[in-house]
């Protein structure tokens, strides 16, 4: 597709600057039985920011934006870490975390889809809440576990794979299937790009975007436990801290408007694999660490720009100027009856 | 009389999109002070050249001289300030901020840097009362109707030392008394030895306002005639390329209808329409007549589930139902083709095949998509039966002309093949050939047993389509009229006037 482009072009531009800095930054090793490998370590280390991005995805192409998904993530890591600690099954453990974070994002979707709150005021409700909550379930603590099978989640390894590796793709997976082979996705654009013409065109917007909502956070909840699990511990206050806004950015970098309408889930992906590979590369090209959010900011707003048809025009001069003067049209071809 | 010299030439100008010639050695000349009128079906090219003329796109071929001097504008701005204004057919204007600000948005009058707001207003006022205006300016633009909006948008076109002024379907949301009040203008504008080229698809009103007309045809020059010398006929016959069959009153006799299947009795909602009853049959086409918002469209939208009633009760095939929503409407085979396409019909951002299947696939929810092939099969069929060019069900319908919008939009709901089709002006701002297309297709559905509300602007069209009129004015149901001989348009607006059951 033509509109990935650009995000191809700068994630493969980042990946080999890697390989200037790093020798062997492409080779990937099998280790006891597991693969190693710095690609290993971005899709590793980026799952938890892909995850959210996907469902950011859904949420910005319906015309909204969930900032609470950071909190999402926190609180399913605490409320997941606190069953454990306290000797609840594995999969009661996963079962309620999640169950919370749908409910937070169904939350969130009826403030939106019925209450009629603009959705940014109505998730940063429980973006500044939600950190409140996470701390509650803590008890202001840092939870730490001690649990084989839940480190399995975020530190695990299958079938010589990293775990959350797989977890993304069968979430990326779902996620495809119902937008692009069922009809969520055609809905989902509809209600984006013109709501009061889709509401008359027989479609129930509010059962959609209370969906989507809900699957953004059910993607945080999920994000949220592979982060704890990675550290075997719950913090409130710093687990996905600010990852609603990388989240963003990946949606946008991956060619997503923010006023809504048409999605891509590819170009999201490559999105938050650039921000997770620009991390990377900051630590490798060894910048200072006071300035790393500063080279951050300078190279996100490089991307931006050269993702942008106008801004690549103006500076590369591509676009023809006023076209050459043709052959004269033959005189008087109009019969003027004046 | 010589004619003066030409204020602006366009000679031989070509311009090709991806795939389509859009413009073909195309002429047009506009000479100080007059009227000219541009004319074409949709997808003629009346918008490209437009379009080119005022920098929005580069030109492929041809040159444009204004004033005597070749020119090439890179953006409107450009051409704004070389004296080319243009008003767009939805105004583009902000109806939050207030008319002054609206006029002078971009290039507030400044006094050190900051705005000069006293002067602002004054020249506002000055502006206006050259077109005969009288405003409070520092109202907020909303305040006022579509028409005087109509209005300040020229206002601000004609500030920049126009000698140039485009009007792009400026009359297609304004009822007669407002484009009576536009034309005033437009004369006055004349006299001023201002060029104006009028873009519209009311073939009445280019004859009243119109000294002379361009005609093009798919993207090529037909030629430039004197308004005065070139019959309506014959007009339309150059601009569809064909002789026009006779239009003949498609519904002459009234028929005998089969069992009511929509029945409304005291249906109603405080503030847009006072209860009314309206029984539609099977296979019958009612016309709503009445003036702009005299309450045509909130029946339509009363009926469809779009508002809810306040009062009053529906019956479908005899049956009370409750129609709260769209869905539910829909779900007694209820369809609405809304006036206004573009806030209330597409989806700008999707597909022409994806608008059309919309309303299929919201009935059927979205774990259960519509097979692909079914969807090509349903898209083929409509866009090959309704004409909608160019027939590629995978371009935005963004990108398509206003005609074939709408369309799209008649496609979508034709597909759910209701038995109660409600269309709100389906026929404005579109040109005669999709018109008669439009008007056949509804005496088509009506004789397969579908019941059609027809709503339009146009009396003689309500009159050509409907077996009864039902008569509106001011928001209530003055009278039901049996389409037979004796109603004419005359006798129609009588009622309207009189507002009474005479007649």
């Amino acid at each position: 597709m033509k509109r990935l482009l650009w995000p191809v072009v700068v994630l493969l531009l980042l990946l080999v600057v890697n390989l200037v800095f790093t020798q062997n930054f492409f080779s990937i090793q099998m280790r006891d039985g597991h693969l190693y490998g710095s690609l290993i370590d971005i899709l590793r280390f980026g799952a938890p920011l892909i995850l959210v991005s996907l469902g950011m995805t859904l949420v910005i192409a319906t015309g909204g934006i969930d900032l609470s998904v950071g909190s999402v993530v926190a609180i399913a890591g605490a409320l997941a870490c606190l069953q454990i600690s306290e000797d609840a099954s594995l999969f009661t453990a996963v079962a309620l975390a999640l169950a919370l974070s749908v409910l937070l994002g169904a939350w969130n979707g009826v403030l939106v889809a019925v209450v009629g709150i603009q959705p940014i005021i109505a998730t940063l409700i429980l973006m500044v809440a939600g950190r409140g909550l996470a701390q509650l379930i803590t008890d202001g603590q840092i939870i730490t576990v001690n649990s084989a099978s839940y480190k399995v989640i975020g530190g695990g390894y299958w079938l010589t794979v990293p775990f959350s590796i797989i977890l993304v793709l069968v979430v990326l997976a779902i996620t495809a299937f119902l937008t692009r082979r069922l009809a969520l996705g055609l809905l989902i654009e509809s209600v984006g790009g013109n709501a009061e013409a889709s509401r008359l065109a027989g479609i129930r917007s509010r059962g959609i975007i209370i969906m989507v909502y809900a699957f953004a956070a059910l993607c945080a909840g999920v994000a949220g436990l592979m982060i704890s699990s990675n550290v075997s511990s719950a913090d409130g206050n710093n687990a996905g801290l600010w990852i609603e806004l990388d989240a963003i950015l990946a949606v946008v970098i991956g060619g997503t408007s923010l006023s809504g309408g048409r999605f891509s889930l590819g170009g999201t992906v490559l999105g938050a694999l650039i921000i997770q590979t620009l991390t990377t590369t900051i630590y490798s090209i060894g910048v200072p660490p006071e300035t790393t959010l500063l080279f951050k900011a300078l190279v996100v707003t490089a991307v931006c720009l050269i993702q942008s048809a106008s801004f690549r025009a103006k500076v590369f001069g591509r676009r023809g100027r006023a076209a050459p003067p043709s052959p004269a049209a033959p005189e008087e071809k109009v019969r003027v009856t004046a | 009389m010589p004619p003066p010299a030409p204020i602006l030439r366009m000679s031989g100008i070509g311009k090709q999109f991806p795939g389509v010639k859009a413009l073909d050695g195309v002429d047009l000349r506009l000479l100080p002070g007059e009227v000219h009128a541009l004319m074409g079906e949709n997808g003629a090219g009346k918008s490209t050249l437009i379009k080119v003329l005022t920098g929005v796109h580069p030109i492929d071929a041809g040159t444009i001289e204004l004033d005597g001097r070749a020119v090439a504008f890179t953006s409107p701005l450009e051409a704004q300030q070389a004296g080319i204004s243009t008003v767009y057919q939805e105004v583009n204007l902000c109806t939050n901020l207030s008319v002054a600000e609206n006029i002078f948005v971009g290039r507030e009058p400044r006094r050190r840097g900051r705005i000069d707001w006293p002067r602002m207003r004054a020249r506002a006022v000055e502006l206006l009362a050259r077109l005969d205006l009288r405003l409070d300016v520092s109202a907020p633009l909303s305040a006022y109707s579509l028409a005087v909006q109509q209005m300040v948008a020229i206002a601000r076109a004609i500030d920049i030392d126009a000698k140039v002024l485009i009007l792009d379907e400026p009359t297609s949301s304004l009822d007669a008394g407002e484009v009576e009040q536009l034309f005033q203008v437009m004369r006055n504008l004349k006299e001023e030895g201002i060029a104006i080229l009028f873009v519209s698809h009311f073939l009445d009103q280019v004859y009243e306002i119109s000294d002379r007309m361009t005609i093009l045809r798919n993207g090529r020059l037909v030629g430039e005639y004197l308004t005065r010398e070139l019959p309506q006929v014959e007009l339309v016959a150059k601009m569809i390329g064909q002789e026009l069959a006779a239009l003949e009153k498609l519904h002459g006799e009234a028929k005998e209808f089969g069992s009511p299947l929509v029945e409304a009795r005291g249906l109603g909602r405080a503030g847009a329409i006072e209860p009314f009853s309206l029984t539609i049959h099977e296979g019958e086409v009612v016309g709503l007549a009445g003036l702009l918002g005299s309450g045509r469209t909130e029946i339509a939208r009363l009926l469809f589930g779009a508002d809810h009633a306040g009062t009053g009760e529906v019956a479908v095939g005899g049956t009370p139902v409750s129609l709260r929503t769209p869905r539910a409407a829909m779900n007694h085979k209820i369809a609405f083709c809304s006036e206004n396409r573009k806030s209330d019909g597409l989806i700008p951002d999707l597909t022409v095949r994806e608008n059309i299947v919309l309303a299929l696939q919201a009935t059927r929810g979205w774990t259960r998509p519509v097979p692909r092939e079914q969807q090509d099969e349903l898209v083929g069929r409509y866009v090959a039966a309704l004409k909608i060019n160019p027939a590629d069900p995978e371009r935005l319908v963004r990108d398509l002309s206003g005609g074939n919008q709408q369309k799209v939009v008649l496609a979508r709901w034709l597909i759910l093949e209701p038995r109660l089709l409600i269309l709100d002006e389906p026929t404005r701002g579109i040109d005669v050939g999709a018109k008669t297309e439009i008007q056949r297709l509804v005496t088509q559905l009506s004789d397969g047993g579908m019941a059609v509300l027809f709503i339009s602007a146009e009396l003689e069209e309500v009159l050509r389509l409907s077996h009864k009129v039902e008569v509106l004015r001011d928001r209530r149901l003055v009278a039901e009229l049996p389409n037979d001989d004796d109603l004419t348009s005359d006798v129609l607006m009588e009622t309207i006037a009189s507002g009474g059951r005479a007649s």
